[in-house]
């Protein structure tokens, strides 16, 4: 069964004055069909106002669709009966850390979740412990969340989901306002969790660099699916990215810009290790083709 | 008109446990026109320090001197000081209120008790300045997209007209095509104004893309003040303080420790695009 499945999709709202009259109708979503399967690693490009936060909403049950379906594990989240059990199973991480965090300490605001769920006190404790040491911040369950940085922030609010055990987490964003060394840490930790964990990751980012590692990349454009694929094929595309206000990798733009120079290197370098062993082919062969001149 | 921090120390919550060290002896200039971006991890100072540029905080020792006079004498005028020394905050869209673009961008003027004249007229000129067209100055400003709302909030500092435009992250939570925009915006900005422009940014990327002059701060201290390159060659030293240098300045790193013979101060991506290339003709001749 498909941890998330989007059948036709669409989502409208009413845009109104301040009056309360209706000005006219935005369909942030508009016919998505989506498929993702258990242990999946997602991530979700586009530009503001693409949809993908729209869309991302309808995984939880925090927004239902205008038409279509979507099924959590098999349930429809339309249903009421089902929705305590479809928030519990998927858990969403948002943008801003300081909006998350409800607790004076680390390990109570990561307990809050599964103390909600009324899991008795021993096992709370457990996921607690366990949830804090899949993100690395186990040492810190003592500590005030308003001592921490940006990134550690971030991942008590993850810790904070997986207590809950989920199978699926939604991330928004949620290294929009974190420094270099926050958002490497908080990538780390969702890599963790779906490596390790194989909880079934949906990442929306900005930053392109924090896509490489996902097994799919879905880009969104005006409510819709416009490019779908692994990021090596999506990043090959360059321009399209380019037209739908996106960007690439600074590797692979580099990559690009020697490629309009006659370098023929292959499409869609991600990392700076692979542009470093095709410049490094390149020139061997270049220097094998030499030796047969002479 | 430069401003000097003759050893600044801020401190939080003085005399009592908690008290924390924000800037410790912070000695810089900033002169006339200049082009500077300012980095650092989470907590390294660099909210304090720009709060301090236009009299937000008052140094807890030292003292800062704007065009020649210290801005924490008792007959400074601060009004003043802050219309010459525009702030814009993290996600300054979060601020706009007004019923349209255009009385949003007047609300600033408008308290400087300006002439309705003047006022309009500094407001067209900000919205123009930033890039919005007059289509957009009658709409509601929360009708607009991310990037031009946050353009337009710019546009309310600079209809100060200030002489120092300080932004605080002005690209977070922005698309990368919106990210380009807005940063291309204030460099053609202060191309014609010849404004001072601080850019507080998380993106080496963009500092190395932008700015001259590049401030790194940690533990409250100024550790580096120097051109972006001379910045990212100390780029070992930039990762223990939870920094980096852009992406391309690996690779050259990269292909160094592979035996080519390219530059390594590169911090851009035509840099090392040319960079990489005459190596290349110089090896297969």
């Amino acid at each position: 069964m498909d941890m998330i499945k989007a059948d036709r999709l669409a989502f409208e709202y009413i845009r109104r004055d301040e009056e309360g009259n209706v000005e006219g109708i935005t369909r942030a979503v508009d016919g998505v069909d989506l498929d993702i399967a258990k242990g999946e690693f997602i991530a979700i490009l586009g530009h503001n106002g693409s949809g993908k936060s729209t869309l991302a909403k309808h995984m939880n049950a925090i927004l239902y669709p205008t038409e279509g379906t979507v099924y959590v594990d098999g349930k429809n989240t339309a249903e009421e009966q089902y929705l305590w059990e479809i928030r519990q199973n998927a858990g969403m991480v948002f943008q801003n850390p300081d909006n998350q965090i409800i607790g004076q300490i680390v390990e109570e605001d990561v307990g809050f979740g599964p103390e909600n769920m009324g899991i008795p006190t021993k096992e709370i404790w457990e996921r607690v412990e366990e949830s804090l040491k899949a993100v690395g911040m186990y040492e810190y369950r003592k500590s005030s969340p308003n001592k921490l940085s940006g990134g550690q922030k971030q991942r008590v609010s993850i810790a904070g989901v997986i207590a809950m055990h989920p199978q699926c987490i939604i991330l928004d964003e949620p290294t929009a306002m974190l420094d270099p060394s926050g958002r490497k840490e908080v990538l780390r930790a969702v890599r963790a969790l779906n490596d390790v964990e194989k909880i079934t990751v949906i990442l929306i980012t900005h930053y392109m660099e924090e896509v490489i590692h996902a097994d799919r990349v879905i880009v969104m454009d005006k409510g819709r699916i416009e490019m779908q694929g692994t990021p090596r094929e999506i990043f090959s595309e360059v321009e399209r990215l380019k037209e739908l206000r996106l960007d690439v990798p600074q590797v692979t733009m580099l990559a690009y810009e020697l490629q309009k120079k006659g370098l023929p290197l292959p499409n869609g370098i991600l990392t700076i290790e692979e542009l470093v062993e095709g410049i490094t082919e390149l020139y061997n062969k270049s220097r094998g083709q030499d030796c047969t001149v002479t | 008109m430069s401003i000097i921090l003759d050893h600044v120390s801020h401190a939080y919550e003085t005399g009592t446990a908690m008290q924390v060290k924000a800037l410790d002896d912070i000695s810089i200039v900033i002169p006339d026109g200049q082009f500077i971006g300012l980095i650092g991890h989470t907590g390294s100072g660099k909210s304090t320090l720009v709060q301090h540029l236009n009299g937000l905080l008052a140094p807890t020792s030292g003292s800062i001197y704007y065009d020649g006079r210290d801005i924490h004498d008792d007959d400074y005028p601060k009004k003043e000081l802050r219309s010459k020394v525009g702030l814009v905050f993290q996600y300054p869209e979060h601020q706009l209120f007004e019923v349209d673009v255009f009385k949003d961008v007047c609300f600033g003027p408008k308290n400087l008790g300006l002439p309705s004249k003047e006022i309009e007229l500094r407001a067209y000129e900000a919205l123009k300045l930033v890039g919005i067209e007059d289509d957009y100055f009658y709409q509601s400003p929360f009708d607009l997209s991310g990037g031009q709302k946050r353009r337009v909030a710019i546009a309310g500092v600079l209809a100060m007209k200030p002489q120092v435009l300080i932004l605080d992250e002005p690209t977070a939570g922005l698309d990368p095509k919106g990210r380009d925009e807005i940063l291309d915006q204030i460099a053609s900005l202060k191309e014609k104004t010849g404004i001072t422009v601080i850019l507080v940014s998380h993106s080496m990327e963009d500092v190395a893309e932008y700015v001259e002059r590049l401030i790194v701060m940690n533990r409250g201290r100024v550790l580096y003040d120097d051109t972006p390159t001379a910045v990212f060659a100390h780029y070992a030293e930039l990762e223990k303080i939870g920094l980096a240098a852009p992406q391309v300045t690996y690779v050259m790193d990269g292909l160094t420790k592979a035996g080519f013979a390219v530059r390594t101060d590169v911090t851009t991506i035509s840099e090392a695009r040319d960079g990489i290339l005459r190596a290349m003709q110089d090896t297969t001749g």
